[in-house]
Formats: structure tokens, sequence, C-alpha cells
């Protein structure tokens, strides 16, 4: 068996997001990143994988040099090594897919981790596109998971419960919270790290199948009123559900 | 021939879900707007309220069916409605943007090689090409896009497109269609239930809890409320983060983010992270002791007092409302 994970690197979630001059993408200026939060579930599964089975785990990221950082804290969690796909210009989901399943081939991994969704365009897609562009099995939104073999069983959290899912490897899991607890990176790990090597090659070409036309702000929300400091209010309250906000 | 588009539904436990019904109007409306044949298909096996589909306006569904796909199989399901949508050359595929249609219209995508936009919160034909805005960073910002692809594939926002009754029912052709032998190499083998009665993913009310709980065993005051007004419970991160609820129940932007018709926060400050995951909602009310919190900034009704005060006296209020 060998594992990729795959990682992106995304604004942090505490960060304020301002639109570009482009009116394309974000403001990036004074924009701390980070990896991707459900990435590091993906992570912390890949090694606990990797632990069992004594294989190797490859971090896979698509992006530019800066992606290099979100690299480093995988590899100092104790991923073996990392593969930069390099590209300048923004891709699409499907442009991305592509790119990982080209190298996923190429790396021969046979189990896949990746986060539910990348916090920045949350698209939520592409380890389903990654998966079906190889042919691969594939179960979302994973919050528990083992492996038998070449069976996995894995629950998805869906609304109202969990799907217990059954498949086979080849495979790609998605993480979602509650999956584990991300191990922090020791300081021997963060050191090993700086040895282990960061490949860096081409992402391999690929068209978007979609184009943004405006990135803009959600509307202002005007602030509302406040109706008391206690629970004498409640009555008023209860008189605005009704009548203009027609709820009750 | 006209260009097609088809709505796929979705039915848990052999019931079409609402979200098949908001679905199914949008399918409707985008198929005058671009002059488009419309039908809708669900993959189950008995499902018991399709006839529903007519009170809103639809005049064709087809029915796969078979014992084994009463529960979701991305591999079956893939395939059937990809080799359908092939068949029909169908030029759009709407699901529903609920953990099944997130799971399988990428899956679908890449079999009809149709480009795929997730969690679509309006839709604008009015140009004569479907232009769609989602939001991004959990609602902290929206995009418009456009797709490039042929075949264009697009996944609804629950609880944002209302299904609306149409003045005179439609003759609905139910199309039964047996499955011989679906591909179940992934398949669901169980469903746990889960305690809430009411996902908050789903939910047309929230009622979410906070730091200012004081504790998980004073949750019970947000729980109450959520059961007078027949909502849903949510949590902010940090009463997920102690331990206090389960991750399910998050909202925010490693949570769900949500648009409900009504979203009660209380003792929630209103992190950035939080305020991205609900402020879409329609009306918003906080109930915080601290008149300064963020979260004051965006409700539209707020009490700056405490929630162990005020919940109980909101709850009684309600309940004697609705009896």
């Amino acid at each position: 068996m060998k594992i990729a994970v795959c990682i992106s690197h995304v604004p942090d979630t505490a960060a304020k997001i301002k639109v570009g001059p482009d009116e394309k993408t974000i403001d990036s200026s004074g924009v701390t990143y980070i990896i991707n939060p459900y990435d590091e579930f993906a992570v912390e599964e890949a090694l606990k994988t990797k632990e069992k089975f004594n294989c190797e785990v490859v971090a896979v990221s698509v992006g530019n040099d800066n992606n290099k950082e979100t690299i480093r804290k995988a590899l100092a969690m104790g991923v073996d090594k990392g593969v930069l796909l390099k590209d300048e210009k923004t891709r699409d989901s499907f442009a991305v897919a592509k790119a990982l399943a080209e190298e996923i081939k190429t790396q021969g991994c046979d189990l896949v981790f990746m986060g539910k969704q990348s916090v920045d365009y949350d698209n939520s897609i592409v380890g389903q596109l990654t998966a079906e562009l190889l042919d691969y099995s594939c179960v979302t939104v994973v919050v528990d998971f083992k492996i038998e073999n070449d069976k996995i069983t894995a629950e998805r959290e869906v609304e109202g419960g969990k799907e217990v899912v059954e498949t086979q490897l080849p495979a790609i899991i998605t993480a979602q919270k509650g999956l584990n607890e991300p191990r922090y990176a020791s300081l021997k790990g963060i050191m090993a790290a700086k040895k282990k090597i960061i490949e860096e090659k081409p992402a391999a070409a690929a068209e978007n199948l979609s184009e943004i036309l405006k990135l803009k702000k959600p509307p202002t929300k005007q602030p509302g009123r406040i109706l008391g400091t206690d629970s004498s209010a409640v009555p008023e309250l209860i008189k605005l559900l009704r009548e203009e906000a027609k709820i009750l | 021939m006209a260009n097609k588009i088809i709505g796929i539904l979705e039915q848990r436990d052999g019931k079409l879900k609402k979200s098949s019904f908001e679905v199914a109007t949008i399918v409707k409306k985008l198929s005058e707007q671009l002059n488009l044949q419309s039908e809708t298909v669900v993959v189950g096996n008995e499902i018991d309220n399709l006839n529903d589909l007519a009170k809103y306006g639809v005049i064709k569904v087809t029915h796969f069916k078979n014992k084994d796909l009463q529960n979701y199989s991305s591999s079956a399901y893939k395939e059937i409605i990809s080799n359908y949508a092939k068949e029909e050359e169908a030029d759009y595929l709407l699901f529903p943007n609920s953990s099944f249609g997130k799971d399988l219209a990428p899956l679908v995508s890449i079999k009809l090689s149709a480009g795929c936009l997730i969690d679509c919160t309006n839709l604008d034909a009015s140009s004569g090409e479907l232009i769609a805005t989602r939001p991004l960073y959990a609602g902290k910002a929206l995009v418009d896009v456009k797709l490039l692809s042929k075949i264009k594939i697009i996944t609804i926002r629950p609880n944002v497109f209302k299904p609306s009754l149409v003045e005179n029912e439609a003759k609905l052709n139910i199309v039964t269609k047996e499955i011989e032998s679906p591909n179940l190499k992934t398949r669901t083998v169980e469903f746990k239930k889960s305690e809430g009665k009411l996902d908050v993913a789903e939910a047309d009310i929230i009622v979410s809890g906070g730091r200012g709980l004081k504790g998980p065993e004073n949750f019970y005051l947000v729980e109450n409320l959520a059961e007078a007004l027949g909502g849903a419970v949510g949590a902010s991160r940090a009463a997920v983060d102690a331990g206090w609820r389960s991750h399910r129940e998050q909202v925010g932007q490693t949570g769900k983010t949500v648009s409900p018709s009504l979203y009660i926060a209380c003792g929630i400050s209103g992190a950035i992270q939080h305020l991205a995951g609900m402020s879409s909602s329609k009306y918003i009310v906080a109930i915080n002791k601290d008149k300064d919190a963020p979260i004051f900034s965006i409700a539209d009704f707020g009490i700056a007092g405490d929630v162990f005060d005020v919940l109980p006296v909101l709850t009684e209020e309600i309940k004697k409302l609705k009896s």
C-alpha cells in the first residue's frame, strides 16, 4: 500500500476576506495562510494508517511556492515526502483534480486522503472528481475509517445520521472533523521535516470548466435593534417575529 | 428537439425529501426561462410520495428501482444517472446540495465531461445563459460564476429556493425502471440515526448555543426552545471544541453553513467563522449578555441579557402561542 494525502493552502478561518482589484480573486495582503483545517484530519488518518501498515505517505499540493509552507507542516507531522505541483494560475476543482489524479497515478498510491472541502472555495468536490478520473472508489465526509485487507468500512456524516459505507481499494477518502484528533508536530518532527524532500514539478495541464465572473462581498446586514436587557423584552421579540418576520 | 434539464431527486426511507421539491421547483423555473424540456429522476426502492411531485408542476419522473438501492450507493447511483442523462442527451442536471447531492454530482460530472457548481444560492438565467451565485469562504464572499462545459451540473443549497406549489396540478407521468444488477462496489450497509430530531443542515429554524451556556448541562435551555419552535439545535465552535456538543451541530466555517428562515444565537458572541456560517439566515435573533458582542452587528433583533433569564421565558411564551 502507498498513501497520498492531498493538502491545500488556504486563508486562516479568522481572516477577513476582501475582494481584490480584479474583482475575481481576494486581496491576500495581510492574510495569513494555513493548511486547510480538514486536511489536517486527512494527514492524521494517513499517518495512523501508515503506522498500522508501515507504508509510505506522500503529501501532494497544487499551487505555487507558498504552498511549501503547508507541505512542510504535513512533513513535520510525519509525512515522508512532499510533491508540489506548480501552477501560478487559479485552477478550478476540475483542473486541480486532473493534476492530483496524474500525480497519484505517477506515485502509484492506492489509498488517498484529503479534507472533505477546502475552506476557501468550499467546493467539496475535488475528492470525488479525482476518484472518478482514476476510477477509484470514493467515500466523502468520513468520520470513522477502517481498513482490513483491501476492504474499507467508513462512516460518512449525512443529514440526520451516519451512513456506514463499504468499499474496496483503491480509494479516496475525504475527511470530516471528528475523524480523529490531529497530532501536533513535535520539535523533532519539525527538525526532520527540514531534511525531507519536496519534489517540484509542473502540474498537469488542464482546462478550467468554470469561469469566475465576479467576486463580491455579501450584502451587509444592517444591525438590528436591541430590544432590552432581560426577559421583559420577550413579548416585544415575539411580536416582531410574528408581525415583521412573519415566522411564528 | 428542445434541450433538456433533469432534476435529480433524493429519497430517504422510501420518501422524497423536502429538498426534492425544491429541486423540482427550480427545474420547472429554469426550463421555462431557458426553454428546456424538463423531467426528474429518482433512484430507490419503494417510494410512496412520488405523486406529490404533481403539485410542484412535475410532468415526468423516472424511478429507477431495486431493493438494494433503498440506501445510497455512489457506484450504482452514478452509473444509473449518468447513463440516463446520456440517453436523454440532457444539458443540465440539478441536484440538491445535500450530502447525497454533493457526493454524487461530481461523480456524474466526470462521467458526462460536465462542469459542476456546488451549493448555489442564486441562479439567474435572464440573459439566456445560466449564471450561478455561490458563497465562498463559508459566506464571507460570494461569487458569480458560469460553466464553460456543454453539459452543466448544479447543486442548490437547501432552504434557499422554496418549493412552490402550482395552481393547476400537472399530469404526472411516473415511469418505473427496474435495475437488474446494480454496481454495489461502494454501498451503504447500515444507517445510524443520530439522536437529534432535525439536522441543522436542513432545518428552517435553528437555535444555537455557545460558550455563554457555561456548560453542556445547560444546553437543555437551547433544546427546549428549539423543540418549542420545531427547529434544530446548533452550536458554536467553542461549544463543540469544548466537547459540550457533537460536531454535527457546529455552525460556521469548519462546521455547517446554513440559511434558515430564523436563526437564534444564544450565548454566542459571534466569532468571524461563526458569523460567516449563518449570516445569510433570513432573520437572526441574538441573546447575549455582552451588548458589544459582534453577533449583534448582524442580528435583526437582540436581547442584551442573560440566556439563563431570557430562554425559559421565551420558550414558555412560544409554547403558549403554539398551543
